[in-house]
């Protein structure tokens, strides 16, 4: 406590030195960032890591230095898993705590719920989590995987390599599954599968009694035809269907299951001998091996006094945003919203995996789409890895959307321009 | 690298003779450490061509190197580019050379790289191993051969399955053999009346796989005749398969129906014959499963030779613990809100939200792993029905708390002062019977009951303190519809909604499933308000 107001007398007695020294010191005060992270409630199970790492980023960059001379300081709010809750936070961060950007959110319902407060207020978001596309806003930079970055490229995968011809589209019932298989199942067709080969499956959240589903799956795929699931299963209803596929004997060299929402984290509730081979589709594994990587997963260890614990993609995108916010707020000069949105474009920064990602004009980044196969420790073999790719916002293979392009540059400033008639303003808002 | 590939291509030249049946001088075979080295070092591409001749080279030493490279048991050692296959060994592996079989010591992962496989050249390993070891002496070993050449059904293993079966003595793996051969027939370009022939067998199979070649033939097939047998056989495959289906959905309905009635059982007597709505029922569960991961922690630091009886000895702590907390809970809280449903049903609700926020933050959010000790793992077949171990468990556990319970409340002291309690207070009062004692010992045994069944759902579940949350709804829907105050009334109850759950799924979803099982039970409620059993006489009022 008494050390706490010593430091914080030094700091003002800093600044104020400084604060002769130069105008960009002036401003002593520490430069907010807020943490809109569930840490209880359904969804706590996932968001809790992505408050903790924003907290370790946040003090890795204060040894730095902080940023424009300016330690950085965490408000961490509890939106509790709830949507509505959601937005009164982010109102609150904005409005009140005055944060200079927000890392946060991870379904996809809790981004619409918060979405019209940041363009209201106009706020910054930094969207960590892959979703399903058909969104744009001049307020919210998504460092997570659009679709095309992940489940086509997945997908892709599995048409050639396993030669998969039948396909089981199975998710929890709600909109980033509904949009992303509406995308799988216009581009299947769109490569020639027909729509008896094509099962859709979809399941209330928490889902626990898998038996038969998976049963209907194992009948399914003793069409002759080599099946494959694509699953969009999401959160705590994955461990009963990964261990209901490991007592029905459904081995990965029958019918493999690529996930888009399983990850390291989701494994450590389960024994993965039996899922040996099974897949995954992310732009980040924990088990890549080069030295940003190893730096990364060391940090994080030390930082949670956790040998153990692992890290995950959503995680990754937290630090590629982070360590772009940085960038643009020193090319900016300010931590005004109008000028960082306009320098956030086209910085690029170092990913995990050992190469350069970059924030794109529509506000979607570059990544390398890996895809990994169990393995016995919980970890993930990278078995494929395709070059940089680009978020699409506006997915090609959905009829209302393949026209739209999104651009936050001058003079054009459009989430939704519709090339064929010109104007901005196609779909969405 | 580069020096191997002419090697690689003259090797898959050498296979497709060998597999043609062209069989060449095995003093032609290639040899094995060059083999080794292209499994090691090629893309995936050269990686398979090398696993096809290592099956036909016969070598020995080519099965468990195949079976140590499907296991992802296979390393190369960094500094000396040795092939090796590493046994786990407690932190370390245990190391033997590929080629030669020598034990070399021990090492770590740090100082070896993995050989890396992917899912189809697992398949392929499977298939090779299969054709490698279609001979062994193990007639185990022997009848999984089959069973994998069957499924993989590919012309080329005809020749080694022909060796196989002309030396084969038991009937049954024959039976096996003959199965895989007749796939790899239907799979090779043999004269049409072979391949009707070999419809036949595949048809008497009848089960999921047959369905998969004749369903595959059927659609490939340009003889006329060899497509409409084929048609035929997948057709009445698949009608013996739509008899199984409806047996296999009662059996699932069953399984899902023990869950139901472990989970509603402890609420049946909580809110059924106390009639308090205790929506911190779930969180007693989840407590329960918790107990079993703290067990089954220490067991695996202190006793690892005592896991499989993990279960066994988390049952009665987890009695207690929850228990134990059922009775503060009752003492602290709920006895003063008697009478007062309302008040209950907000104070219980709050106490599970404070509940699953405390073990969220001694255990931490994410899941936490409960292992199945090993006579629960596993599955074995009756007929085209798929029974898992832990399922079967679960099913007889269920039936086992509730005769023990029925058992409790009919023959014991407790037993006896609990009905008279709950059927006229007063009258027990005068009688002498200490009913707040009662009170809190009944709500005990309810959450104790709830605590067992944690133990059990911990084996199907997410272990992660939501795990009670999906069960609350489902437990009062059970106790509702069964009757409250019956405990026949919760198992039968328990046991409809599972059976008619498990119907209701492959033709509605499991979305719409759900609701039109919550439909149902609405509309049944209207019709019968106390549920299909109902108490009668003076507790009722």
């Amino acid at each position: 406590m008494k050390f706490g107001s010593m430091m914080r007398t030094g700091l003002v007695a800093a600044g104020l030195l400084a604060g002769a020294a130069g105008s960009a010191f002036a401003q002593g005060a520490p430069i907010k960032v807020g943490i809109l992270h569930s840490l209880s409630g359904t969804m706590a199970i996932s968001e809790t890591t992505l408050k903790d790492v924003m907290l370790m980023l946040i003090e890795e960059q204060n040894k730095k230095g902080g940023v424009l001379g300016r330690k950085l300081e965490a408000v961490v709010v509890d939106p509790a898993s709830n949507w509505p809750l959601f937005a009164e936070k982010a109102r609150e961060l904005l409005q009140k705590d005055k944060v200079a950007a927000v890392f946060g959110c991870w379904t996809s319902v809790s981004r619409k719920s918060v979405l019209p407060v940041f363009e209201e207020l106009n706020g910054i978001l930094f969207y960590p989590v892959q979703y399903e596309g058909e969104e744009s806003s001049r307020n919210v930079f998504y460092t997570g995987a659009a679709p095309n970055q992940q489940a086509i490229p997945a997908v892709d995968y599995l048409m050639a390599n396993e030669k998969v011809q039948r396909w089981v589209l199975a998710g929890t019932d709600y909109v980033y599954p509904r949009t992303t298989n509406k995308i799988l199942e216009a581009y299947l067709k769109l490569k020639g599968v027909k729509q008896e080969d094509i099962l859709i499956n979809y399941t209330p959240f928490g889902h626990s009694d898998w038996q038969s589903i998976v049963a209907d799956i194992k009948k399914f795929g003793s069409a002759g035809k080599k099946t494959a699931v694509v699953s969009t299963i999401n959160g705590d209803a994955n461990v009963p269907f990964y261990k209901e596929l490991g007592n029905q004997g459904i081995k990965a060299k029958d019918i493999p299951v690529v996930a888009f929402s399983v990850g390291e984290e989701e494994l450590a509730g389960i024994d993965t001998k039996p899922l040996i081979g099974h897949l995954a589709a992310w732009n980040y594994f924990q088990s890549v091996k080069n030295p940003t990587n190893e730096a990364f997963i060391k940090t994080w260890q030390t930082f949670t006094k956790n040998p153990k614990r692992v890290t995950n993609d959503p995680m990754e995108a937290h630090v590629i945003g982070f360590a772009m916010w940085i960038e643009a707020v020193k090319k900016a000069g300010t931590t005004d919203a109008d000028a960082v949105i306009d320098a956030m474009i086209g910085i690029a920064v170092p990913n995990l995996t050992g190469g350069l990602s970059a924030m794109m004009p529509n506000h979607h980044i570059t990544k390398p789409v890996l895809i990994g196969e169990i393995q016995g420790n919980g970890q993930f073999d990278v078995v494929s890895s395709t070059a940089l790719v680009l978020g699409d916002e506006w997915s090609d293979y959905l009829p209302d959307s393949k026209d739209l392009i999104s651009d936050w540059r001058k003079p054009m400033s459009c989430g939704n321009f519709n090339v064929v008639t010109g104007k901005c303003g196609g779909k969405g808002k | 690298m580069l020096s191997l590939r002419p090697f690689a291509i003259l090797l898959s030249a050498l296979a497709t003779m060998l597999a043609s049946g062209l069989i060449a001088a095995t003093a032609f075979a290639a040899d094995l450490p060059t083999l080794v080295g292209s499994l090691t070092t090629g893309s995936f591409g050269d990686r398979e061509t090398a696993i096809t001749a290592m099956a036909a080279s016969g070598e020995q030493r080519a099965a468990p190197i195949l079976e140590a490279l499907a296991a992802g048991q296979l390393y190369v050692r960094k500094s000396d580019n040795l092939v090796l296959i590493g046994k786990p060994d407690g932190n370390q592996l245990s190391l033997t050379e590929a080629i030669s079989g020598k034990a070399a010591g021990s090492g770590t992962e740090a100082d070896l790289d993995r050989v890396r496989v992917n899912n189809r050249l697992r398949g392929i390993i499977e298939a090779a191993i299969g054709s490698l070891t279609l001979m062994s002496p193990d007639p185990r070993v022997r009848r999984g051969a089959a069973e994998a050449l069957f499924k993989r059904r590919d012309a080329s293993s005809l020749a080694a399955l022909d060796v196989a079966l002309a030396a084969e003595k038991d009937p049954r793996i024959k039976q096996s053999m003959n199965e895989a051969r007749a796939a790899s027939v239907l799979a090779s370009d043999a004269p049409a009346a072979q391949k009707i022939e070999a419809i036949a067998l595949v048809r008497a199979r009848a089960d999921r796989d047959s369905l998969g070649v004749l369903q595959a033939v059927a659609s490939s097939a340009t003889d006329p005749e060899v497509k409409a047998a084929a048609a035929a056989g997948a057709d009445a495959v698949r009608q013996t398969l739509a008899a199984w289906e409806v047996a296999q959905n009662i059996w699932y309905g069953i399984s899902l129906g023990s869950v139901l009635l472990l989970a509603a059982i402890g609420l049946a007597i909580t809110f059924g014959t106390m009639g308090v709505i205790n929506m911190a029922h779930g969180e007693m569960v989840m407590l329960g499963a918790y107990t079993t991961f703290v067990v089954q922690e220490i067991i695996r630091t202190s006793a690892p030779h005592l896991f499989d009886v993990s279960l066994l000895i988390a049952l009665p702590l987890a009695f207690v613990v929850a228990g134990g907390i059922g009775i503060l809970i009752e003492r602290g809280i709920i006895r003063f809100l008697y009478g007062r449903p309302l008040d209950t049903l907000l104070a219980t609700w709050g106490l599970s939200l404070v509940l699953q926020q405390a073990v969220r933050s001694i255990f931490g959010s994410s899941n936490r792993e409960v292992g199945a000790p090993s006579w629960m793992s596993g599955a074995f077949q009756v007929g085209q029905i798929n029974v898992t171990y832990g399922r079967l468990w679960i099913v007889v556990f269920s039936m086992i708390v509730f005769v023990t319970l029925i058992l409790v409340l009919r023959k014991t002291p407790l037993g006896l002062y609990m009905r008279a309690v709950t059927q006229n207070r007063p009258m027990a009062s005068a009688m002498g019977i200490r009913t707040p004692r009662v009170d809190a010992l009944t709500f005990g045994l309810g959450s104790g009951i709830a605590g067992l069944a944690g133990v059990a759902l911990s084996q199907i579940d997410n272990v992660s303190p939501n795990l009670g949350q999906g069960y609350i709804i489902d437990s009062f829907m059970v106790v509702v519809f069964g009757g409250v105050g019956n405990l026949f009334g919760t198992l039968i109850g328990a046991l409809t909604l599972g059976v008619v759950n498990k119907f209701l799924e492959p033709y509605a979803g499991a979305v719409l499933g759900k609701i039109l099982v919550l439909v149902f039970i609405i509309l049944f409620i209207q019709r019968r308000p106390r549920g299909l059993f109902a108490l009668k006489g003076r507790s009722v009022e």
